[in-house]
């Protein structure tokens, strides 16, 4: 690695504890931005001289906070205000500084940086847009690219995103108890986001939309070594990786969708299911169960499936059946269903998502899932008419590609025998 | 003399290394790495998951198990070698091919009191 990239990986890493120090500092997001940018840039031109500091993050947010104050002083001094006044401000502020230096506040700073991302008058895209600007430092470009919208769109979406949260008074004070853990569930969802809006790419897009996937995981590490002993950011971290380990298999050459049951198994990602597991076991002994874990195991019981017919479906099953009650959704039973045609067979399965129908009416898998079972059960028509209603809800080619297999399937078994004898 | 080199480094800086760049490191190390292989002097080679995944029990009566690594330290322990050297200064020769590979953090060499190859499969 050139020594540039070192500096670039430096600053990365260094860039959420910098700019939430920052930002709790001159508590306004665009000075605190602005004032890390030009400590990047002083980083650039003394890092190579000088080698890399020991603690870049402390470098960064002490570079920045004097570049900052000087700008501060100098447009004051431009103005007809009291210099003794700035002063003095600044003062106290060096005091706030000083005790972030020594480190008691920066798991705090950095919770804060991702919480006032998710604000709850954001609508997800743009929480999660705002989120990859500022925590993550990616460029516009780059976040554009990812959710397949022109720069210009998502400048617009960025720039109304901050203006919203700096009118939304976050507080700045440490929080207490309660709220942290609110902080740090918002901040779990929106991450959870972010690899969704990865992990939903279709096959022609998912090579563009994977560092999406990859932020996210690397904001749960970061968020877990935070909070290390969060049996639920466990489990998230544990969910992102061992889902992500699934990437290489996940689409064909063409870039279709290949199912769980068909994916090549030696594709997957085995350190990153290493990882998972590790992760999921040691959430698993704080008995404190949640959505992440629950959701994390069940990915862990297809990780541990050597081959589709070795996964454990009836734990499966009952894992579902605990997500239902702590979060009722009908995604989740009709989740649940496909465990259960593993165990009881496609009738009791469908039988458990017909109620949903009503709620599901326009979503694509409801009726890509319930093709599947009357395929199963030989209802070839009942079939088709289901797989027909699901292309039409399809939310990329690759979905509709997909259900176009099965319809391909019923078709040529519906041919009566002798039509295709008489091919020959 | 058997010596461990143990790599510390900033966690968050190689965790933050692209998929490229992590590659790119890698394969420089095993350059190092096959030339101590063809010599014959090098042991086992760890390197261990993120301290998000570790767990520490402490020795106390009834011993305590925490989540995380053993110090909430910048630099953490992410990785060692086993490698054979007549001496001292062979070994600091290792390190400093291995950091010429891969710059940043530091290593600890330590002379290996016992080594138990053991019977893993990897």
């Amino acid at each position: 690695m050139t020594d540039t990239a070192w500096i670039d990986a430096a600053l990365t890493s260094a860039r959420p504890q910098a700019v939430g120090a920052l930002l709790r500092y001159f508590r306004n997001l665009d000075t605190a931005e602005e004032a890390f940018q030009n400590a990047c840039l002083r980083a650039l031109k003394s890092w190579p001289q000088n080698g890399p500091p020991r603690d870049p993050a402390a470098w960064l947010i002490m570079v920045g906070r004097n570049v900052a104050i000087d700008d501060i002083r100098r447009s004051r001094k431009q103005q007809p205000l009291p210099e003794d006044e700035a002063i003095s401000d600044l003062d106290d502020a060096e005091d706030a500084l000083a005790e972030r230096l020594d480190g008691s506040h920066y798991r705090d700073d950095i919770l804060r940086l991702l919480f006032i991302c998710c604000h709850p008058d954001l609508p997800a895209t743009q929480q999660i847009a705002l989120a990859l600007r500022i925590v993550s430092g990616l460029t516009v470009k780059q976040i554009a690219r990812a959710f397949l919208v022109s720069e210009a769109a998502m400048e617009q979406r960025i720039t109304r995103a901050k203006a919203r949260v700096a009118d939304a008074d976050v507080p700045f004070e440490t929080p207490g108890a309660i709220e942290r853990t609110e902080r740090l569930s918002a901040v779990a969802a929106m991450i959870y986001l972010i690899f969704n809006e990865g992990y939903s790419a279709s096959g022609d897009t998912a090579e563009i939309r994977s560092p999406l996937c990859e932020e996210a995981i690397r904001l749960a590490r970061l968020l877990l070594r935070l909070f290390q002993s969060e049996p639920e950011i466990m489990g998230l971290t544990a969910l992102l990786l061992l889902q992500h380990a699934r990437a290489a298999a996940r689409f064909d050459g063409e870039g279709a969708f290949v199912l769980l049951d068909d994916q090549d198994r030696s594709l997957w990602n085995q350190k990153m299911i290493a990882e998972g597991l590790a992760l999921i076991d040691k959430a698993m002994r704080h008995r404190r169960s949640g959505p992440y874990q629950i959701q994390a195991a069940i990915a862990a019981l297809h990780a541990r499936a050597a081959k589709p017919d070795e996964t454990d479906w009836t734990q499966i099953d009952l894992l579902y059946g605990a997500l239902e009650v702590m979060q009722p959704s009908p995604v989740v039973t009709l989740n649940r269903a496909v465990a259960v045609s593993k165990v009881r067979g496609p009738q009791a399965a469908l039988e458990m998502i017909e109620p949903l129908a009503a709620r599901l009416s326009n979503y694509f898998h409801f009726f890509g899932v319930r093709g599947a079972f009357l395929m199963q059960l030989g209802r070839n028509d009942e079939a088709r008419v289901a797989f027909d209603r699901a292309i039409a809800l399809a939310n990329t080619s690759a979905e509709a590609a997909h259900i176009r297999m099965h319809l391909d399937r019923l078709m040529r078994d519906s041919q009566p025998r002798g039509s295709r004898i008489s091919k020959k | 003399m058997l010596y461990a080199i143990l790599c510390y480094h900033d966690e968050d800086t190689v965790g933050s290394w692209t998929k490229e760049q992590d590659a790119a490191v890698m394969k420089k190390l095993a350059v190092v790495q096959d030339r101590l292989t063809k010599q014959g002097r090098l042991g086992p080679v760890a390197r261990l998951l993120p301290t998000t995944a570790a767990t520490t029990l402490r020795k106390d009566d009834p011993p305590l198990v925490l989540d995380g690594p053993y110090a909430e330290t910048k630099e953490q322990l992410l990785g060692f070698y086993i490698v054979d050297c007549n001496n001292l200064d062979e070994a600091l020769d290792v390190a400093r091919d291995l950091g010429a590979a891969n710059p940043g953090g530091a290593y600890e060499i330590r002379p290996v009191g016992v080594l138990n190859p053991g019977s893993v499969k990897t």
